[in-house]
């Protein structure tokens, strides 16, 4: 394993696999602050070609954080397809990246279960922008829970309709709003302001009484924490989906307090009281420079540790998984540059996992990043083929504080990208008068249209 | 005069504000309207946002990038007799990529402290941009000179008040452990959102440090004219003080 090399006269020499990915990294303010970032643009260069010649089983035999150490390693390690990783193991990094450029999907999708988050990490700082697009576009990965997202010529919208009080009826006002908008498909997800097991109960069943009156074919989940939702469901609230966040390594998982035993219990106990068909239904959801921020990224840039997110998210076959990219804040990805970049390089990641991948396309106001960038970072998301995006009024989210997507945004991303919503949804929109040959009616945007009679 | 104004789109009354063509029925949309400040019943173009809606979110956007990258008025702290320091952080651009330095003082600027404020008072007050200037400028006049005036009247003794420039809460932790007051107080700019770029939060700790966890730290959040008024949350400040005082603890040990 070489692990030096010489770039215009000049020797660069890396201590371990884990300096090589992190210098290898694109510029990202969070690498700069935990202090593991190359110095200049040219080292971080000599990196990406040390690590285009390590090869996979460098990379699988050099995980950043140790087995021993760390249960999301073991997740990672043990659920590795020994017959699909000895198909790669020898070729290198630089070799991989032409793989998955050159060939079909089919191709990728036989070695793509012998890939550790190392490996998949790794690839991808040897890609640009566009070479993470094309490659992003050919991995299909759809999941099914009542309904199935991911599959071509699809690009769904998560509904957020978020409120600083978890008022009932401002809630219903903003899924009344979404759904005018065809939004929703994904599912309809609060992020509720009181995490309580009532709370949780009563808003589950007011998405599922909404859905069942105007027969919604989609998905509802409060985003409480696991164990709240695990009290609901042994309560018989009526859950689609199960959420949590997570993290890629031990330490940062049992700072959003769970564990892999805690998740196991949870998906477990879904299987047997969830009100959907499956046999797809966790929800997660992660951001690059989550384990930094609570300590436990353990030296490794921010990059790998997402990559891992996605190891230890697959291990529970879900329904999504999204990145809210640009919600951490600047001291991990200072500018609309870096949210871009990240963005991109999370769906590629959670896709070439083989996890169905969202992206929470947005900002925050002490970013140095604007509506466009928002909207750039949507539009080749949706050429990329991601799954799904976030629904919310007009881009401003009056809980959460920050700006994600918009209602219209989701239509707008299917229109410029010939993209519709998942197909029995849009039936139901057609029904509903609000969707006609894959657009949007002069009708639509009328959330009035739900506090008539049914129709 | 202000027939040459273009209409004021900052001071739309937003509340039952409904600008869809030709709703299917207007009163359903004004009653939904109310239950939420969520950007509802915006109607459209095509499927992009009308103009009116997008001009009014760009212009909340644009306060609330000016409130993180302004600086407070000097004048404002002058006023009020704050002695003025800086956190290790040398510009805005630093102390928005480096919380870590924005947590801490030189040791010259700990000595200043330690030599130019009152030691061991019950209640020392901070004062810290964070992530919001006019946070400050537009908040601290009104509830600084109300919280001096209630804690006396409850016969605590108060600290010389210190205005922290590039300052993160934990800035707090280090001015305790210089000058032992029993409760320290920062008033912080928040992180603003497009509905205010004026949210003021006050940070209150008993024996602040830097070896007690977050968890130490009782808080009172949205403090502005249009969430919770300055003068009410020096009140409520005051009577945590209360508590704290009796119970010799704050954060999560502290039941209020």
């Amino acid at each position: 394993m070489k692990l030096k090399t010489r770039l215009f006269g000049k020797t660069y020499e890396f201590r371990s696999v884990r300096e090589v990915l992190a210098k290898a990294n694109e510029e990202k303010s969070g690498d700069t602050l935990a202090g593991i970032a190359a110095a200049d643009a040219a080292e971080r260069i000599a990196a990406k070609v040390v690590l285009a010649d390590l090869s996979v089983s460098d990379l699988r035999n050099h995980p950043v954080v140790d087995y021993e150490t760390d249960e999301v390693t073991r997740v990672i390690q043990d659920g590795v397809d020994e017959e699909a990783y000895k198909k790669i193991k020898s070729i290198t990094l630089g070799e991989l990246r032409e793989f998955i450029l050159a060939s079909p999907a089919a191709a990728i999708e036989e070695i793509r279960d012998g890939l550790t988050a190392e490996v998949i990490a790794g690839v991808t700082k040897l890609m640009s922008n566009l070479d993470i697009i094309v490659a992003s576009k050919k991995l299909i990965v759809p999941a099914t829970c009542n309904t199935t997202i991911g599959l071509p010529g699809t690009l769904a919208s998560r509904l957020q309709p978020n409120h600083p009080t978890d008022s009932f009826e401002g809630v219903m006002a903003s899924v009344f709003e979404g759904i005018s908008y065809a939004n929703g498909d994904a599912l309809i997800g609060l992020n509720p302001a009181i995490d309580t097991v009532e709370q949780t109960d009563k808003i589950l069943r007011a998405f599922r009484d909404f859905m069942d009156k105007w027969k919604i074919p989609t998905q509802n989940c409060v985003l409480s924490h696991v164990t709240t939702q695990m009290e609901a469901l042994k309560k018989g609230s009526p859950m689609d989906l199960m959420f949590q966040s997570i993290a890629g390594s031990q330490i940062s998982n049992t700072a959003f307090g769970i564990s892999t035993a805690l998740m196991d219990e949870a998906y477990e106990l879904m299987k047997e009281k969830k009100s959907s068909k499956g046999p797809n239904f966790m929800y997660f959801e992660t951001g690059q420079g989550s384990e930094l921020s609570s300590e436990g990224h353990h030296d490794a840039d921010q990059l790998v540790m997402e990559a891992r997110c996605y190891g230890f998210a697959k291990r529970y076959h879900p329904y999504c998984v999204n990145t809210v990219v640009g919600f951490i804040g600047p001291e991990y990805l200072y500018d609309g540059a870096q949210v871009i970049r990240a963005g991109l390089e999370d769906h590629f990641m959670g896709k070439l996992t083989g996890i169905p991948m969202g992206c929470d396309v947005c900002y925050t106001n002490h970013m140095k990043a604007s509506q466009n960038d928002l909207e750039n970072l949507g539009v080749l998301l949706a050429s990329a083929g991601v799954n799904y995006v976030m629904g919310i009024p007009a881009g401003d989210d009056i809980m959460l504080m920050y700006q994600s997507s918009s209602y219209h945004d989701a239509a707008a991303f299917r229109e410029t990208s010939g993209k519709r919503p998942m197909r029995e949804f849009e039936k139901r929109m057609e029904e509903l008068g609000i969707m006609e040959d894959g657009q949007l009616t002069e009708r639509a945007g009328d959330p009035s249209i739900f506090t008539q009679e049914v129709k | 005069m202000d027939q040459d104004l273009v209409r004021d789109i900052s001071s739309l009354d937003l509340t039952e504000r409904v600008t869809i063509n030709q709703p299917a029925d207007l009163q359903s949309c004004v009653n939904l309207k109310k239950t939420t400040a969520a950007r509802i019943c915006v109607g459209k173009a095509g499927t992009r946002l009308k103009t009116e809606t997008y001009l009014r979110f760009r212009a909340d956007h644009a306060v609330a990038m000016d409130a993180v990258w302004s600086e407070v008025d000097e004048k404002v702290v002058d006023q009020l007799g704050f002695l003025k320091v800086q956190s290790l952080c040398k510009n805005k651009d630093e102390y928005i990529t480096r919380p870590d330095l924005g947590r801490r003082f030189s040791n010259e600027t700990l000595k200043l402290i330690s030599e130019n404020c009152r030691h061991d008072a019950d209640v020392q007050i901070i004062a810290g941009d964070g992530l919001s200037s006019p946070a400050i400028t537009s908040n601290l006049p009104d509830i600084y000179p109300m919280l001096m005036d209630g804690l006396k009247e409850k016969g605590y003794t108060t600290g010389d008040p210190i205005f922290v420039k590039f300052a993160r809460v934990a800035t707090m932790d280090r001015i305790s452990e210089a000058l032992h007051a029993k409760i320290t107080i920062i008033l912080i700019g928040e992180r603003p959102g497009l509905a205010t770029g004026e949210s003021l939060s006050a940070y209150m700790a008993y024996e602040s440090s830097t070896k007690k966890p977050e968890s130490q730290r009782t808080v009172v959040s949205n403090i502005h004219k249009n969430g919770m008024p300055p003068v009410e949350a020096g009140a409520q400040i005051i009577s945590i003080v209360d508590a704290m005082m009796e119970a010799k603890t704050s954060g999560i040990d502290l039941k209020l």
